[in-house]
C-alpha cells in the first residue's frame, strides 16, 4: 500500500491566542495519529534516516513498535540511543536530519515520515501517564579511575554523562547556573521546549547514576587542575555562551538587549511572570530583533508574548539563506512578526537619559559568495532608513566563555576562541580532558552536541581502560 | 546545595553582616571578588561582594543592604536558615601589588568591600590609608576592623556625626595633593556616584584608581551581556573582564544610566510584595 502523501497534521492553537501565553504551540500526536503517522513509514531496508540521526536512533525500530501500540518497548528503543527524546522531538531540526533522508520523503509528491513529531509522542505518552523515574542506586565505588567531570550541563554535558553512567563509570556534572539544562533550560522558550519536560527528561539522566552539582563555575568555584586530581577524565561542554554584539554606536543604550539576556530573564529567571517572579524583563513596544536563527526567532517570539505591539526581524541576508528553521519562521509569520530582509542597523539612537528611540538601517544586496559559500550581503551606498523602536535584542551569534580558559591556558583553541580537538575521539591537547558541543564547533544543534557527548562517552570510556 | 547562615547581626540600619556556609566559595575566595546568589525559588539572582572568606570554616562573608526585594529577604532570614542557591567567588582578583603606597577608599556598603583588600593589601607588604565614608556614624561599617590593619584610617560622614564632615571625595583630594606619602594607586569601591566623584579627581592628579563597577547582572558569567559598560571606549563585561576598571577610563554617565533600567520593575516588585519603598533610594551600594 502506498503511503498517504502527507504527514498527518498536527492541531496548532490558533497564533493570536498562542500569543497571549507562553505554553506550547501544539499538542502533540494523540495515540490514533501517531499510529497513522507510523504506518506511513515503509521500513525500508536501507535506514537512511538513522544515518542522518546524530545519535543514531534505531528509528524504524521505535516506529515498528509504536505502530504495533507497544508504546513502552519503543520508547525503550529511543532511550538505547537518546536520552532526551522529549527534548529531540521538539527542537531538532529534522528536516535537516532523519526526515530530510527518509525514503517516504523521496517519492515526488510526498512529505517524510513525522519522525520527530513520532519521537515526541512516545516521550510524552511516557511521562503523561504518569510512568515514574526509575530510582537507581548511586554506584557504590568512588574510585578516582572510575570518576568522570563534566562540566556543562547543556545537550552536550547530559548526554556523555548518561553514557559514561551506562558504561558504568561514576559522572558528575558541574553547572554554572541554579538550574541544569544550559540552553534547554536558558535559551529555549517555554512555548517550543516547556522546561516541565527539560525537568523530567534531566531526571530520568540523573536517575542513570549522574550526580548534577548546580552552582559550580569551573576555573572559579573550583578549577581545572583541582578536578584533575579528583577526577580520572574530564568532559568539557561549555557551550559558547558569550554573546556577540555588532557593536554599533548607540549599543548599550538602554533598550538594546543580547538576545540571551532576553532569553535567560524570560526562560531561567520567569521574567514573564513578574512581579509574582522577582526578575524584571524590558518590555517593549515596537521592537527590533537583529539576526535570522533559531534564536532570533525565540527572541521575537518572546518579546511578542511580553506584549510589543511590533516586532520587526532585521535580517542581513534573505528568506532563503535564513537558517532558522523553517517551522519557526512560518511560526513567526502567522504570530504577526514582520520581517526586513537585507537589512542590517548600523547606529542606535536615543534620548538624552539613554534610552533608545530609533534604529539607522543599511539596505544590503547579495554580491560574492564567502567562505560560507552563501552570498555575501554588501551595503547598497546611501541606502538607509530610520526605524523607531524602544527596543532591539541582537541574535547574531555567541562566542567562547573565556572564564575557564583564563584560568587553565593550557588547552588549545583555534583561531575563532573554541577548543582544538581530535576529530575522532574528541580528545583535546590535554590528556585525560575531552571536548564537545557548541565549545567545539561554535553554535549548532542540540541533537549535534548531543552527538558529540556520546562519542566523548566512548572515549573516556576507552581511555579509562587502558 | 543550600547555603546555610551560620550568623548574622545588623550592623547599621538596613545593613546585615552574615556569614554563610559556602566551603568551595571559601577556598577559593579572593579580595575584590563576589557572587551571585539567589535567595528562593522565585528570587532574582544578584550580585553581592564577598566581604571575607574563612575557608577552614568554610563560610564567607557578606554585607547586604536592604535595597531591593531580594536583599529584604536575605535580611530577613535567621541564622540556620538557607539561601537557595549562591555561586562564586566570580569576577577578577583586585591585583593588589607588594611593597607599594595604597590608598583605599570606601563608600557606604562599599567598605565591605575594602576589608578583605586592606588585609591581603597589608599581607603583601604594603602601606595602606583608608578612607571610609557614610552617611552617619551609625550607618559607619566596619571602621574597627579595617583600622585594625590599615596604617591610617580616615572618616568621614555627610553630617560630620563621625570623623571630617562632607564627602570621601574631599579627603581623597586632600591626601593625594599632600603628597606625604606619595601614594602608588588605589582602590574603590561604593555608589556609583561616588566613584564617578573619585575617579574626577584621580584624573586630576592622574592617579591610578581602581574601582569596582557593580552594573545590573543576571548570571554572573559572561552569559547575558547586560552588565557591559564602556571602558577606554571598549565594550567590557563587568562579571568577566572586571569587576575592576581603571576609574579614569570608565563611561560613568552611561553606566549610572544603565543601572536605572530597571528602577520602575524594581519599585513594582516591591509594592507587589507590600515592602518599603524608601530603601531603594539608597541603592547604587550593592555589589
Amino acid at each position: 500500500m502506498k503511503p498517504s502523501p502527507r504527514k498527518v497534521p498536527l492541531h496548532e492553537r490558533p497564533a493570536e491566542e498562542r500569543i497571549q501565553d507562553f505554553a506550547e504551540v501544539n499538542d502533540g500526536y494523540s495515540l490514533e495519529q501517531a499510529v497513522a503517522e507510523a504506518t506511513r513509514c515503509i521500513q525500508c531496508p536501507s535506514q537512511p534516516c538513522v544515518a542522518g540521526c546524530p545519535v543514531r536512533i534505531d528509528i524504524p525500530g521505535f516506529i515498528r513498535q509504536l505502530r504495533a501500540q507497544k508504546l513502552g518497548q519503543s520508547l525503550q528503543t529511543v532511550k538505547t540511543a537518546n536520552m532526551l527524546p522529549a527534548i529531540c522531538g521538539r527542537v531538532c531540526p529534522q528536516e535537516n536530519q532523519c526526515e530530510q533522508a527518509c525514503t517516504v520523503g523521496k517519492i515526488p509528491g510526498s512529505e517524510p515520515v513525522g519522525i520527530g513529531r513520532l519521537e515526541r509522542f512516545v516521550a510524552d505518552i511516557a511521562r503523561q501517564s504518569g510512568e515514574a523515574v526509575p530510582v537507581s542506586a548511586p554506584p557504590s565505588h568512588t574510585k578516582k579511575e572510575q570518576r568522570v567531570a563534566i562540566i556543562g550541563s547543556g545537550p552536550a554535558g547530559l548526554t556523555c554523562a548518561a553514557e559514561c553512567a551506562r558504561a558504568g563509570l561514576r559522572p558528575t556534572i558541574f553547572e554554572a547556573l541554579h538550574e541544569p539544562g544550559g540552553v534547554l533550560t536558558y535559551g529555549i522558550p517555554e512555548f517550543r521546549l516547556p522546561k516541565q519536560i527539560v525537568r523530567y527528561e534531566i531526571e530520568n539522566v540523573r536517575a542513570l547514576g549522574v550526580e548534577i552539582r548546580t552552582d559550580v563555575l569551573v576555573g572559579r568555584t573550583i578549577t581545572l587542575p583541582e578536578l584533575q586530581q579528583q577526577y580520572a577524565a574530564i568532559f568539557i561542554g561549555i557551550g559558547a555562551g558569550t554573546p556577540v554584539f555588532m557593536n554599533v554606536p548607540g549599543t548599550n543604550l538602554k533598550g538594546v538587549f543580547s538576545a540571551s539576556e532576553v532569553l535567560t530573564r524570560v526562560n531561567l529567571m520567569r521574567a514573564y511572570d513578574f512581579p509574582r517572579s522577582d526578575t524584571p524583563v524590558f518590555h517593549g513596544r515596537n521592537a527590533i530583533v537583529v539576526g535570522g536563527g533559531n534564536v532570533a526567532m525565540d527572541a521575537a517570539r518572546s518579546v511578542l508574548r511580553l506584549g510589543a505591539q511590533s516586532v520587526r526581524v532585521v535580517y542581513r541576508r534573505t528568506l532563503e539563506q535564513l537558517p532558522a528553521r523553517r517551522e519557526e519562521y512560518h511560526h513567526a509569520v502567522q504570530e504577526g512578526i514582520t520581517f526586513s530582509w537585507l537589512a542590517v542597523p548600523v547606529a542606535y539612537l536615543g534620548d538624552p537619559k539613554g534610552n533608545l528611540e530609533r534604529a539607522q538601517i543599511q539596505r544590503m544586496e547579495l554580491g560574492e559568495p564567502d567562505e560560507s559559500g552563501r552570498r555575501r550581503p554588501v551595503p547598497i551606498p546611501g541606502d538607509r532608513f530610520v526605524q523607531e523602536c524602544d527596543m532591539v535584542v541582537e541574535a547574531i551569534g555567541q562566542s567562547a566563555n573565556k572564564v575557564l580558559f583564563e584560568t587553565f591556558p593550557g588547552l588549545a583553541r583555534n583561531k575563532r576562541g573554541y577548543l582544538q580537538v581530535d576529530p575522532q575521539t574528541l580528545s583535546t591537547s590535554v590528556s585525560g580532558i575531552f571536548a564537545g558541543g557548541d565549545i567545539v564547533t561554535g553554535a549548532a544543534t542540540v541533537i549535534e552536541a548531543m552527538g558529540a557527548g556520546k562519542r566523548a562517552a566512548v572515549s573516556i570510556a576507552d581511555f579509562l581502560a587502558t | 546545595m543550600p547555603y546555610k547562615i551560620v550568623s548574622k547581626k545588623n550592623i547599621a540600619p538596613n545593613q546585615t553582616d552574615c556569614w554563610i556556609q559556602a566551603p568551595l566559595v571559601a577556598q577559593h575566595a579572593q579580595p575584590g571578588q563576589f557572587v551571585v546568589l539567589r535567595v528562593d525559588e522565585v528570587g532574582e539572582r544578584i550580585p553581592l561582594t564577598i566581604a571575607d572568606a574563612d575557608p577552614e570554616q568554610g563560610t564567607i562573608r557578606l554585607i547586604v543592604l536592604q535595597a531591593g526585594e531580594s536583599t529584604q529577604k536575605i535580611c530577613a532570614l535567621q541564622q540556620g536558615e538557607e539561601i537557595l542557591n549562591l555561586m562564586g567567588p566570580l569576577g577578577h582578583p583586585s591585583e593588589l601589588p607588594e611593597n607599594q603606597k595604597l590608598l583605599m577608599v570606601g563608600g557606604g556598603v562599599g567598605i565591605a568591600a575594602i576589608l578583605p583588600m586592606v588585609k591581603r593589601a597589608k599581607e603583601l607588604g604594603n602601606l595602606v590609608w583608608a578612607i571610609l565614608g557614610a552617611k552617619s556614624s551609625e550607618h559607619m561599617i566596619l571602621q574597627q576592623e579595617i583600622s585594625h590593619f590599615a596604617d591610617r584610617t580616615l572618616l568621614c560622614t555627610d553630617d560630620g556625626s563621625l570623623g571630617h564632615k562632607g564627602f570621601v571625595t574631599d579627603v581623597f583630594a586632600q591626601v593625594l595633593s599632600e603628597k606625604k606619602p606619595a601614594f602608588d594607586q588605589g582602590w574603590a569601591v561604593g555608589p556609583t556616584v561616588m566613584m564617578k566623584a573619585l575617579s574626577a579627581v584621580a584624573v586630576e592628579n592622574d592617579f591610578l584608581l581602581w574601582t569596582s563597577l557593580n552594573p545590573i547582572m543576571v548570571d554572573g558569567t559572561g552569559m547575558c551581556g547586560g552588565c557591559r559598560v564602556t571602558v577606554d571606549g571598549q565594550m567590557k563585561f563587568a562579571c568577566v573582564d572586571g569587576p575592576e576598571f581603571d576609574g579614569r577610563k570608565v563611561d560613568w554617565v552611561e553606566l549610572l544610566q544603565r543601572q536605572a533600567q530597571y528602577l520602575s520593575a524594581e519599585k513594582q516588585s516591591l509594592q507587589a510584595h507590600g515592602c518599603r519603598l524608601d530603601t531603594l533610594e539608597q541603592k547604587g551600594g550593592e555589589a
